[in-house]
């Protein structure tokens, strides 16, 4: 058996596709799965910053398409977990660098050794988004509770049933539930209500993200972070376990830890 | 010389024009077009019925026609023909069409009327049976039957009437060619923007009360919505 595509894309920029994807490789990871994480943010890379491993870095997807170095050369191992690599975009050369074709033969090798290839999408509906979309078995999209965001996660979803990937899932990031309660952003339901796309996570807001993504640890291996926790969450459904949603309106503290010492993390 | 090609007569207050079933289509309507330009005041805002024998008209011969018509400011009321094709391109083209006799020239029917066919022809159109996303449009020359959501950002244009089995967000433009007694129809109305033939309207900003099927037509020289009931 094949390993898994997963792409993770958003139409709209900066929702945290790149953190999405950071964080499930380490959460699917961490679940014993064999995985790999691939930028297809070509000429912008930051994937590699985000798991902290910007340092190692010597060949990249281009490098590799374009037969300069092998496969394996290009993998960079994950710090923590042997079973986890990164492969990073190029940051001298554009999206046209690489096709999608490229993309669907150099995935169909990492098939035969990983479980999951987790493709991290670029903004906009251009060549990159083609490029990350062409080998997807499965796309993740990441959106906002915000009207702009929700509205290229449409335009991307419309993109992504044409291609006949679709219709993907939703993971709904930086979710205020103070803010819903006051009628001043949209909640889960109402994004559900315009996408109608099966939700697969709701990442609540947590200043421990960007932090965490500065520090190059992903925020899911802070065992406190309710973000994190809810990152590990979607890895889990990913992955087929059936995991209720976090209740986000409960205080932080003891009951969370307890939660998530019975939920075996 | 080629007089008989074409004949022009008035009846019960319609213009009737028969078309010579067998001669060269080009021939005709050119004969047609310069005999109307003749008596260009005669004609002006007259309604047609256009007799066109056994003849097989296409729809875009009909269509020409019907187009060399309305240069002219006459209007195309009514197909007569022997043709099913013909018939057939005049239902494409949302015509009024009716069996040709020349008997029944006198006693013009229409096909509501025809009490020996049940069978109903109605008008033309496309079903999508899909929600409509941000970013993408359905044009048609007919109607349009949606089935699901129009999701803000997604446009819908069609010369006949609009319905939406689901949630109407996005941009609908009915009657686009310019027929304002086109309708739009939605489960939940609450288009960006609406239009019907040369009409525009947008949705008042703010909560609605309740969710329910309306219609939008143009009535009074404006775009109201209402509740159907």
């Amino acid at each position: 058996m094949g390993g898994k595509v997963v792409t993770i894309s958003s139409g709209k920029g900066g929702v945290g596709k790149t953190t999405a994807t950071a964080n499930l490789g380490i959460s699917l990871a961490s679940l014993g799965k064999k995985v790999v994480v691939i930028d297809a943010d070509i000429g912008l890379r930051n994937l590699d910053v985000i798991m902290g491993l910007e340092n190692r870095i010597v060949y990249d997807l281009v490098d590799i398409v374009e037969g300069r170095s092998k496969l394996r050369q290009a993998m960079i191992k994950h710090k923590k977990f042997d079973q986890l690599f990164l492969i990073p975009a190029a940051q001298t050369r554009d999206k046209m660098a690489v096709s999608p074709d490229d993309m669907v033969q150099l995935a169909d090798q990492l098939r035969e050794d990983f479980d999951f290839i987790l493709i991290d999408s670029p903004a906009g509906i251009e060549r990159g988004f083609r490029n990350a979309l062409a080998p997807a078995d499965e796309v993740l999209i990441v959106t906002n509770p915000e009207v702009s965001a929700v509205r290229d996660a449409d335009r991307i979803i419309g993109l992504i049933e044409a291609a006949d990937k679709g219709p993907g899932k939703l993971i709904i990031n930086r979710l205020k539930t103070e803010l819903v309660k006051k009628g001043e952003m949209l909640s889960s339901e109402d994004v559900y209500d315009i996408l109608g796309l099966t939700i697969i996570g709701i990442i609540p807001e947590d200043e421990l993200v960007l932090s965490a993504s500065n520090s190059g640890v992903p925020v899911t291996l802070n065992l406190s972070s309710k973000a994190g926790l809810a990152f590990n969450n979607v890895a889990r459904r990913i992955v087929g376990e059936d995991v209720p949603f976090l209740n986000l309106d409960d205080s932080p503290g003891l009951l969370r830890r307890l939660l998530r010492f019975i939920e075996g993390q | 010389m080629h007089d008989e090609l074409i004949a022009i007569k008035g009846v019960n207050g319609r213009l009737l024009i028969s078309l010579s079933p067998t001669e060269k289509w080009g021939s005709v309507t050119d004969q047609l077009a310069s005999r109307i330009d003749e008596q260009a005041e005669f004609y002006a805002g007259a309604e047609i019925t256009v007799e066109l024998g056994a003849r097989p008209v296409p729809k875009y011969e009909l269509s020409s026609l019907k187009a060399l018509l309305e240069r002219r400011g006459l209007s195309l009321g009514l197909v007569r023909s022997e043709s099913e094709t013909t018939r057939e391109s005049a239902i494409a083209l949302d015509l009024k069409t009716d069996r040709a006799s020349h008997n029944e020239a006198k006693r013009p029917r229409t096909r509501e009327t025809d009490p020996v066919s049940p069978e109903e022809t109605g008008t033309q159109g496309v079903l999508f049976r899909r929600t409509l996303r941000s970013g993408r449009t359905i044009h048609s020359d007919g109607h349009i039957i949606v089935f699901g959501d129009v999701n803000p950002g997604a446009k819908v244009i069609a010369s006949g009437d609009i319905v939406v089995w689901g949630k109407l967000r996005g941009y609908a433009h009915a009657g686009a060619m310019g027929d304002e007694s086109a309708v739009v129809c939605a489960l939940d109305m609450s288009p960006s923007q609406l239009r019907i033939a040369g009409y525009l309207v947008t949705s008042p900003p703010g909560q609605r009360k309740g969710i329910a099927p309306e219609v939008a037509r143009v009535r009074d020289r404006q775009i109201i919505v209402e509740a159907r009931d």
